[in-house]
């Protein structure tokens, strides 16, 4: 492997070099302060310079020459390319060496190339938002390119199987196009979103109501940090619970009313993903009703209502932009939900308004066009990037709402 | 005598219960809380308690030429479905690594088949056969068969037999990628904080920069996965399945989580000291590195642990970047195929064998237990830095 034995090399190698690097050019650094003249500079600053230009040649044209490789423009081996790396890191090096004198100020060089790599790590995460638009917008494009948008947003059929065959140049005649009719998953993801927001936002909020209004100051601060476990158990735990220990329950309990219900039902996950949202909801929900001013409630309790009067009819009100936000935001969480779904949820796109059956969400349905075994190019696992593109823009929309929400009620009090 | 107002009490008697009924629905939510945690921790550690421990029957081993040909040989055929067929593959194995165990027969306690193991446990759906029940009963009579410590959970890879399969490959996996994770995202995260809160002038840019990590926070899990598969598998290159991709694609998820902990913390780093240390002569960077930034260690540390606990638990992107394939051994390096503790998990969940159940819920437990350690220290650590202006 190439790569391995490059990284390897390099950092073995550029980690010495640049402890040597740094005492070269600190002791040269001490080394020139006589006749009562004094570094402009910290002595280690002297060091550090000397590691920038070692290491920053050498890294340079490491990521240049990786890059070129990757576009398939040209490459070379990989000694080779260490040597040359090597090599200009070297020359830096001397060059570096050679300026260091009493009167440079080394410190101010340093500092300028230490706030240009701040920026360039602040650049990363735009360089992910990006990368995460492209990666689903390239291969949506090309998706979109074999099945109509509006067939995909408004088809009733997801019959993908004969996409293989076509990806594969099989000759098709005689078998039926797949269909990538998207919307019974839509239908499948909401259904177990609202599940998950029934149980989710009466709980969270009402917790948050009692933690804020009522608990004492020691029960908040034991009862937060339990709630807050909830939050901090893996999706794959909740999936594995939901499939092996409330699915059945479910079944059970739906058959002793005498109704019928699949193993894959949509409550399942629906009623897990609900709890585990609720540390989500309250925390949110508790820091809006905890900065609603004491002054509104005092005035409401002096005019005689009761506590809960005081609540319903002042503090929620007041709270309500910071609470819709919550609700948004535990929406965007319940629908890029996967792992419980995945595990407890079916496969198969169902139309249905009864949360007894099995049902399908997009999550699912990208999980499993993209962890089979089939060819990258099928438009089955292309279709996973276009359901992937419409849950990057559903969650961004209801994030921005949410901020617009939430700014608008600071204003309100600031 | 002042007049009663009859109507007026009746209505103070009614507003007085609807006060208490709403302090008692808050009462409930918290309870519908706290009670499903008990249950769900009761119900996993229900499931996953039995399967810290494995049978062990006691059988003669035979040591001769014809287990060297046929490792069926190596127990008396009423004992060959009730030890594991791992073990008896490793026969021959072991004969030849010590000669000197040619042509005797020993006494042995031996790992056990599953069945029977589920069987000495008492689980419905053990599988195991009519005949071979009596047997084991009859066994236990004489004390030939127990349960012992199951260390090879701890000590073994993934198998596709659940009495040799252990979280071992799967532990280090997550290690490794947690360790790629926090090589990568810590240092990004950190350097992209200082920067906005500290040097960072107030324009536009900075500001869509502040946008985009919001929005970044917010991202489902699973389309890092997608940016994983297209950016670095397809279009960089990084081996499928190896800990560099599943490492990279969770510090790109944990980046926004340390970000803003680390901006909050900065944040509450008080001025005068910045002011202070201005007035001593030092540059900004100096300012940052030898005053700020040790100061918010404390919230920067707690930011960090929260984020790669989070990352420790993701199993979604990862699916997708392809870590979820069957690994029997631990990884050798960072490019080669490797798997983690809940892509483990999610993999023996899907297995049909009941035994395997319990090592799913076994598993989830060693899960559990890191995960809520790390919280801990976290909110030890935020305890302890909150009091400090």
């Amino acid at each position: 492997m190439i790569y391995s034995d490059l990284f390897f090399w390099l950092f073995g190698g550029l980690i010495p070099l640049g402890i040597t690097a740094f005492m070269v050019a600190r002791s040269r650094a001490l080394g020139s302060e006589k006749d009562g003249a004094r570094l402009h500079s910290l002595p280690g600053y002297y060091g550090w310079y000397a590691v920038i230009w070692l290491a920053l040649p050498a890294m340079i044209s490491g990521t240049l020459f990786s890059f070129a490789h990757m576009f398939g423009l040209f490459s070379i081996p990989a000694p080779m390319l260490l040597g040359a790396m090597f090599a200009l890191g070297g020359a830096g090096l001397w060059y570096g060496v050679r300026h260091i004198n009493v009167d440079f100020r080394a410190r101010e060089k340093v500092e300028k190339v230490t706030t240009i790599l701040l920026i360039i790590a602040a650049s990363i995460s735009v360089l992910t938002t990006i990368g995460i638009v492209l990666s689903v917008v390239f291969e949506s494009v090309r998706f979109f390119q074999v099945i109509s948008f509006w067939d995909f947003i408004t088809g009733t059929k997801w019959e993908p199987d004969t996409a293989f065959l076509i990806g594969a140049g099989r000759d098709t005649t005689g078998i039926a196009a797949p269909a990538f009719g998207a919307v019974p998953i839509f239908a499948g993801t909401f259904m177990i979103t609202a599940i998950a927001l029934l149980v989710a936002v009466p709980v969270g909020l009402f917790s948050a109501i009692y933690m804020s209004e009522y608990a004492s100051h020691a029960a908040r601060g034991r009862l937060k940090p339990m709630l807050e476990i909830l939050a901090g158990i893996p999706t794959v735990v909740y999936g594995f619970f939901a499939a092996i220990t409330i699915s059945p329950l479910i079944v059970k309990a739906a058959h002793a009313l005498g109704l019928e219900a699949d193993y894959t039902n949509a409550l399942a996950p629906g009623l897990i993903m609900g709890v585990m949202i609720i540390p989500f909801v309250s925390s949110l929900s508790d820091d809006v009703i905890t900065a609603v001013p004491q002054g509104l409630r005092d005035g409401s309790l002096a005019l005689g209502t009761t506590k809960a009067e005081t609540i319903r009819h002042i503090v929620l009100p007041a709270a309500l932009p910071g609470i819709v936000a919550a609700f948004l935001l535990a929406t965007s969480r319940a629908i890029g939900e996967t792992m419980i779904v995945v595990m407890a949820a079916g496969l198969r796109p169902n139309l249905t308004a009864n949360p007894l059956e099995g049902i399908t969400t997009v999550t699912v349905k990208i999980v499993e066009a993209l962890t089979g075994d089939q060819e990258f190019d099928s438009a089955f696992t292309q279709s996973a990037f276009a359901l992937g593109f419409v849950l990057l823009i559903i969650t961004l929309i209801l994030n921005i709402v949410s901020t617009v929400v939430v700014r608008k009620f600071k204003q309100r009090y600031e | 005598m002042s007049q009663h107002n009859f109507q007026a009490d009746a209505r103070k008697r009614k507003r007085d219960r609807a006060d208490k009924r709403f302090k008692l629905y808050g009462l409930a939510a918290i309870t519908f809380a706290l009670a499903f945690l008990l249950f769900f921790f009761v119900d996993i550690i229900g499931k996953g308690l039995p399967a810290f421990q494995q049978a062990e029957i006691k059988v003669t081993v035979h040591y001769s030429e014809a287990t060297m040909k046929n490792y069926n040989n190596a127990v008396d055929r009423q004992y060959k479905t009730l030890v594991s067929k791992t073990w008896l593959r490793l026969v021959p194995n072991q004969m030849r690594d010590n000669p000197e165990l040619m042509g005797t027969d020993r006494e042995e306690w031996v790992l056990g088949e599953n069945r029977v193991d589920q069987y000495l446990k008492g689980n419905e759906g053990h599988r195991l056969k009519s005949k071979y029940q009596t047997m084991i009963n009859k066994m236990q009579e004489e004390g030939t068969v127990r349960l012992v410590f199951n260390s090879g959970f701890f000590s073994k890879g993934d198998s596709k037999l659940p009495e040799n399969a252990g979280i071992l490959a799967s532990a280090i996996g997550s290690i490794l990628v947690l360790l790629l994770t926090m090589l990568f995202a810590v240092p990004v995260g950190v350097m992209t904080a200082i920067y906005l809160e500290e040097f960072a002038p107030d324009n536009k840019l900075t500001q869509l920069i502040e946008v985009n990590i919001n929005n970044l926070a917010a991202i489902p899990s699973i389309l890092y996965g997608l940016l994983g598969l297209a950016i670095f598998i397809n279009f960089m290159g990084v081996p499928r399945s190896s800990a560099l991709v599943g490492g990279l694609t969770l510090a790109l998820m944990t980046l926004p989580v340390i970000i803003i902990a680390t901006r909050a913390a900065l944040r509450a780093v008080p001025d005068s000291i910045r002011e202070a240390a201005y007035g001593l002569g030092a540059s900004s960077l100096q300012v940052v590195w030898h005053h700020v930034l040790p100061l918010a260690m404390p919230g920067i540390l707690t930011g960090s642990i929260i984020g790669l606990a989070q990352a420790m638990g993701e199993t979604a992107p990862l699916l997708i970047v392809g870590m979820m394939a069957y690994i029997p051994e631990a990884p050798g390096s960072i490019f080669e195929a490797t798997t983690v503790l809940p892509a483990q998990i999610y993999t023996w969940s899907s297995e049909s064998l009941r035994a395997f159940e319990e090592r799913t819920a076994a598993g989830i437990m060693v899960l559990l237990a890191v995960l809520l350690t790390l919280n801990a220290v976290a909110v030890k650590f935020r305890n302890r830095s909150e009091n400090t202006w």
